[in-house]
């Protein structure tokens, strides 16, 4: 599997490791149903046969956190973006 | 002999010598095994699966279920070889397989006679009941008769290698449609990669005798190599199989050495190859159908296909005298290649009730007999001696000793089915073709149903130009050669109605039409089912020869069209790898990196025995003359730390450098205590959690300037923290200004320990002044300049429970600072100490480590709940509130001494209450580390009770049935050393 990498380019999927599904962003603490929340932010996940937007780590590349969404199906790539944003130059 | 006395792709001048089954024959360069045993009239090559009946050699490909035989003896010992794909060498040793015990003679074909009784689904009806004899007799009987040959219980002295190559256009297949489609492809520019499994290229141009333009197929395809292999942007590769289409890439093995008895010096035996390729053609070509009938399987009954190839290519006659049984015009070409290179033609059998004129008029030139609307009904013989033939009602028996067959083509799709697409019935061709290929994939040629010449070169090249176009280039148009086209009509036939017993669907896997008719009777009808029940298509071969001919046969019995069946998809590989390539390098020592530490050379000098912590080769322990055993060792090197001084390195330990206004920020929120206080010049120990309220990690951090910290993980850690650390900068709290870096492989770090450790460092640093108890206080971490000028940090830690202090200069000091630590400390008797003795000082001590930090415990287990801060968010600090994970009784950590000090405690051990049975329900905890204190001169352990330190002072029973410990202990506080830290602040 290849991962267009937006800094790098198409890269070998073995450069990257795989985080889980692109949940959050991370819950406030401070709101009242912070436990629930957090329930939620750590443990439930969707299982889509089909688009799941995921986190992987370029780690033997430029160490970008991306967000992708990937085809469960088939492991086709839609999109790829960096996961927080743009990461700082 | 059967060696025809002219033609063929053989170099006749040279001799190469073999043996099979003991035997000793000849052959030449540019034979397979096969062809040289055909031409050494070898007719009988092994035994079936399941029934052992004598099988003779099928085809000519890589499709071969049949001629499965042994290679080499000794350590390259290679089980089920197919004999169609092993190239001849000299001394080359071959042995047939699954014979009880030779090959002419074998026990086990008894089991002929009782096959109406393991026929389908035998196993499940049989070895039922009772479940007593399982153990003892079914499960013997079926791994005795499992498999098929024996795998060498010696290393594989060759070694593998793998590889990657990267193309515009993989074309897969050089025959005719593959060869044309790379000649387009690389003319226009692209990149190709042109693999073939043969060593020959040319596919069936070496086989069928055809003229392209003014040359025969060989020397086209010959002409076209060439022209390919000297083109800068083509790789051509024979003897490379593409076995597996992957999400962006193609698996392949190339059979570097295959075909010589030892390597060359410096040479794999095989190669893995990945394959990024932007476009692809699949031009795999097609293979005959058997068709199935009452003996279907006797040796000397082969697909016309292979026929052919054996009398062009290797000049080898199957038989003397063949009949030919077909309802595909290539057969017809084939029989007449065998009778214009002297073979007897007994008759054509043609199912067809018509054919091309063209066809019967060639027949008619050489006076061969020809039976249209008929079929064979039977083979008799082993080896082949006569097959019953009915044609316009009449029967008669014919005496050949080879027989031809062909039930039309099947297009080789495999690939293209590799990502789950399910071929489809085109009645027009009687055959299954690939309508939904993997991404970027075409089909052409004989792959994709087009089986004449002319139309094969054509599509090639439309293909090749199409996939290069795709990739970005301006095709450049071949022109195309003239060639006349052999007569390629077909129609699908399969099945002679009302055989007898042993029609065979699956040769390898022994499945006959009476297993199928079994496995319709008892409902397992649908494709999948039928394959699972009888084994159909289940051997190496991946049903290439059986899987159509036995679902169009469930079709037939359950009065359904083909596509009513249903049709199976492949998957990789397309014929089976080696374990050994799939491994490549990567077995025993070089499975993965050995890491080694900046002073690894220093300690092996000093004698010491090492020992893996992940990739690391840690220092041990350092054994010394009159050590009575490694627990001696370990002893003397903690009473040395406790009464003078030690060192050890650790710099395995992760190191990650950040630098930035909002450092502090950061590690407020990863650790459960606070940073952002804590003042230059000093370092803090934490703990991080993972968001589900566990410990991930502990360490130090120091913090050196106003922007500068140096943190440090556990050595197992290094890299998920460093993640961890990239994810919440990058995706949590991207605001956060902050630069890290790893800096775990640039800093050697070694750890100074005991009461005179200062006096040691004070001889290390330019300055010893700055390392005094008041100017390097507790916790203390300052840069410094150490051995005459190398910039180093100094920190004052203790992992020992002594005076403590560790070094750090870059790496390519690390040998020097141990050696400069060793001269400075010889007046104390500085000892050199490992892993083992670092464990022991901290069990001691009662500090956490690896065996404590599991995944399942929260800092308050842990018995560092206070660090945890109140006033602040940090990661897991809403989950770690959770109730169950501040249950008062959750496991809590607390020591363990024995009753009687004379106990050796071990790890792993059960903690009861004392007087209670052994049961799961009065197991209250574990010990989670244990060691033989020198300083105390008993075992102490640490580990995890209910409830924790409330229970400081109870006695429990110990209970260890693994190693057959079962005594008192009691429970105590876990710092057994020096629970003040008075010794650390001297």
């Amino acid at each position: 599997m290849l991962i267009p990498c937006p800094y790098c380019g198409a890269r070998d999927s073995h450069e990257f490791t795989y985080r889980g599904a692109a949940v959050g962003p991370r819950p406030d603490p401070a709101r009242p149903d912070a436990a629930d929340a957090f329930h939620d932010y750590v443990y439930l996940r969707d299982n889509p046969a089909g688009d799941n937007a995921e986190y992987w780590y370029h780690g033997a590349g430029c160490r970008s956190w991306l967000k992708v969404v990937r085809d469960t199906t088939t492991h086709e790539i839609k999109s790829v973006t960096g996961a927080g944003g743009e990461v700082k130059p | 002999m059967s060696r025809l006395s002219s033609g063929g792709f053989i170099d006749r001048s040279r001799i190469v010598k073999f043996s099979f089954d003991g035997k000793s024959y000849s052959g030449h360069p540019g034979d397979t095994l096969a062809s040289a045993l055909i031409a050494n009239d070898v007719k009988l090559v092994g035994r079936s699966f399941k029934y052992h009946r004598p099988r003779g050699i099928l085809t000519a490909g890589s499709e071969e279920p049949n001629a499965l035989v042994s290679l080499r003896k000794g350590a390259r010992h290679e089980p089920n070889t197919r004999a169609t794909m092993v190239e001849l060498f000299d001394g080359l040793e071959a042995f047939p397989q699954n014979v009880t015990p030779s090959l002419s003679f074998d026990v086990m074909a008894v089991n002929q006679l009782i096959s109406r009784f393991i026929g389908a689904g035998f196993y499940y009806k049989t070895f039922m009941w009772p479940a007593s004899f399982w153990e003892k007799l079914y499960e013997p009987i079926v791994r005795g008769s499992a498999g098929l040959g024996t795998t060498p219980n010696v290393p594989d002295p060759d070694h593998y290698e793998k590889a990657s190559a990267f193309c515009d256009v993989l074309v897969i297949g050089a025959g005719p449609t593959g060869l044309m489609a790379a000649l387009t492809a690389a003319r226009s520019g692209a990149r190709v990669i042109l693999a073939d499994e043969d060593y020959l290229i040319g596919g069936r141009l070496n086989s069928e005798k055809v003229t392209i333009g003014d040359r025969d197929g060989a020397q086209f395809s010959a002409a076209v190599a060439a022209e390919l292999v000297a083109m800068p942007n083509v790789k051509v590769m024979s003897r490379t199989t593409v076995f597996g289409v992957y999400d962006d890439s193609y698996g392949a093995v190339e059979r570097v050495s295959d075909h010589l008895a030892v390597p060359a010096p410096y040479q794999p035996r095989q190669r893995l190859w990945r394959i990024a390729a932007k476009h692809t053609v699949l031009a795999a070509g097609a293979i005959d159908r058997p068709i199935v009938f009452d003996g279907n399987d006797r040796p000397g009954i082969m697909l016309a296909q292979g026929v052919q190839t054996y009398i062009n290519r290797f000049a080898a006659a199957p038989a003397r005298r063949m009949a030919f049984f077909t309802s595909s015009d290539g057969a017809w070409v084939a029989a007449f290649d065998a009778a214009d290179a002297g073979v007897e033609i007994a008759a054509i059998v043609d199912a067809r009730r018509t054919v091309a004129d063209r066809l019967l008029a060639e027949a008619r030139r050489r006076n061969i007999r020809t039976l249209l609307g008929g079929a064979v009904t039977a083979a008799h013989g082993s080896p082949l001696k006569s097959v019953d033939v009915v044609a316009d009602g009449k029967r008669e028996r014919l005496a050949v000793d080879g027989l031809a067959m062909s039930g039309g083509y099947s297009p080789n799709v495999q690939l293209a089915c590799h990502h789950r697409g399910r071929p489809q019935w085109h009645p027009e061709i009687g055959a299954l073709l690939a309508t939904d290929p993997p991404p970027r994939m075409k089909l052409a040629g004989a792959a994709n149903g087009s089986y004449a010449l002319s139309a094969c070169l054509a599509d090639g090249a439309a293909q090749g130009a199409e996939a290069a176009v795709a990739a970005g280039f301006a095709a450049k148009t071949v022109a195309l050669p003239r060639c006349q086209d052999d007569p390629v009509e077909v129609q699908a036939y399969w099945h002679v109605k009302d055989t007898a017993h042993f029609a065979f669907v699956d040769f390898q896997t022994d499945v006959s039409v009476k297993d199928i008719e079994i496995a319709a009777k008892e409902g397992f009808i649908p494709v999948e089912h039928l394959k699972r029940y009888t084994a159909l298509g289940m051997g190496a071969d991946q049903g290439k020869l059986s899987n159509f001919n036995g679902l169009a046969i469930m079709a037939d019995i359950t009065g359904r069209s083909i596509p009513e069946a249903g049709t199976t998809i492949y998957r990789p590989p397309y014929t089976p790898v080696s374990m050994g390539a799939l491994t490549g390098h990567h077995r025993a020592k070089d499975f993965r990196p050995t890491r080694l530490t900046p002073t690894h050379f220093w300690a092996k000098r000093l004698g010491a025995k090492f020992v893996e912590t992940g990739m690391w080769l840690r220092a041990q322990y350092f054994p010394r003359p009159g050590d009575k055993d490694w627990l001696a060792t370990v002893q003397r090197e903690v009473t040395a730390v406790r009464s003078s001084v030690g060192m050890i390195d650790v710099s395995t330990f992760g190191k990650i450098d950040l630098q930035g206004p909002d450092v502090g920020k950061l590690l407020d929120r990863v650790y459960v205590n606070t940073y952002s206080t804590l003042p230059v010049g000093k370092a803090r120990y934490g703990v991080m959690l993972r968001e589900d309220g566990m410990v991930m990690d502990d360490g130090t951090t120091a913090h050196l300037s106003d922007d500068h910290w140096v943190m440090t993980t556990t050595t197992v850690n290094a890299v998920k923290v460093f993640s961890h650390l990239e994810f919440c900068l990058q995706v949590l709290w991207p605001d956060l200004d902050v630069r890290m870096a790893s800096i775990s492989e640039q800093w050697a770090q070694i750890a100074l320990a005991g009461p005179n450790a200062r006096k040691v460092l004070e001889k290390i640093v330019d300055d010893p002044a700055a390392v005094a108890n008041e100017a390097l206080p507790v916790m203390g971490a300052k840069e410094a300049k150490l051995m005459g000028g190398i910039a180093g940090r100094v920190f004052r830690l203790s992992f020992s429970g002594e005076l403590g202090f560790e070094v750090a200069v870059p790496a390519r000091h690390g040998e020097k600072l141990a050696e400069a630590m060793m001269a400075a400390g010889k007046e104390f008797g500085i000892t050199p100490y490992g892993t083992e003795a670092l464990a022991m000082m901290r069990i001691e001590k009662g500090h956490v480590s690896g065996p404590e930090l599991n995944g399942q415990t929260t800092v308050a287990d842990l018995g560092l709940g206070k660090m945890a801060s109140k006033k602040k968010d940090y990661i897991g600090r809403v989950l770690f509130e959770r109730p169950d994970l501040t249950d008062e009784n959750r496991l809590g950590y607390v020591g363990i001494v024995p009753v009687d000090k004379r106990n050796v405690l071990r790890a792993g051990t059960h903690l009861m209450p004392l007087g209670a049975a052994v049961a799961v329900a009065n197991d209250h905890g574990f010990v989670s580390s244990a060691t033989q204190s020198p300083t105390f001169g008993h075992a102490v352990g640490v580990g995890f009770l209910a409830g924790g330190a409330k229970r400081i002072g109870e006695k429990m029973r110990a209970y260890d049935p693994l190693r057959g410990g079962d005594f008192e202990v009691e429970i105590c506080s876990p710092y057994f050393y020096d629970p003040q830290g008075e010794r650390t602040r001297v």
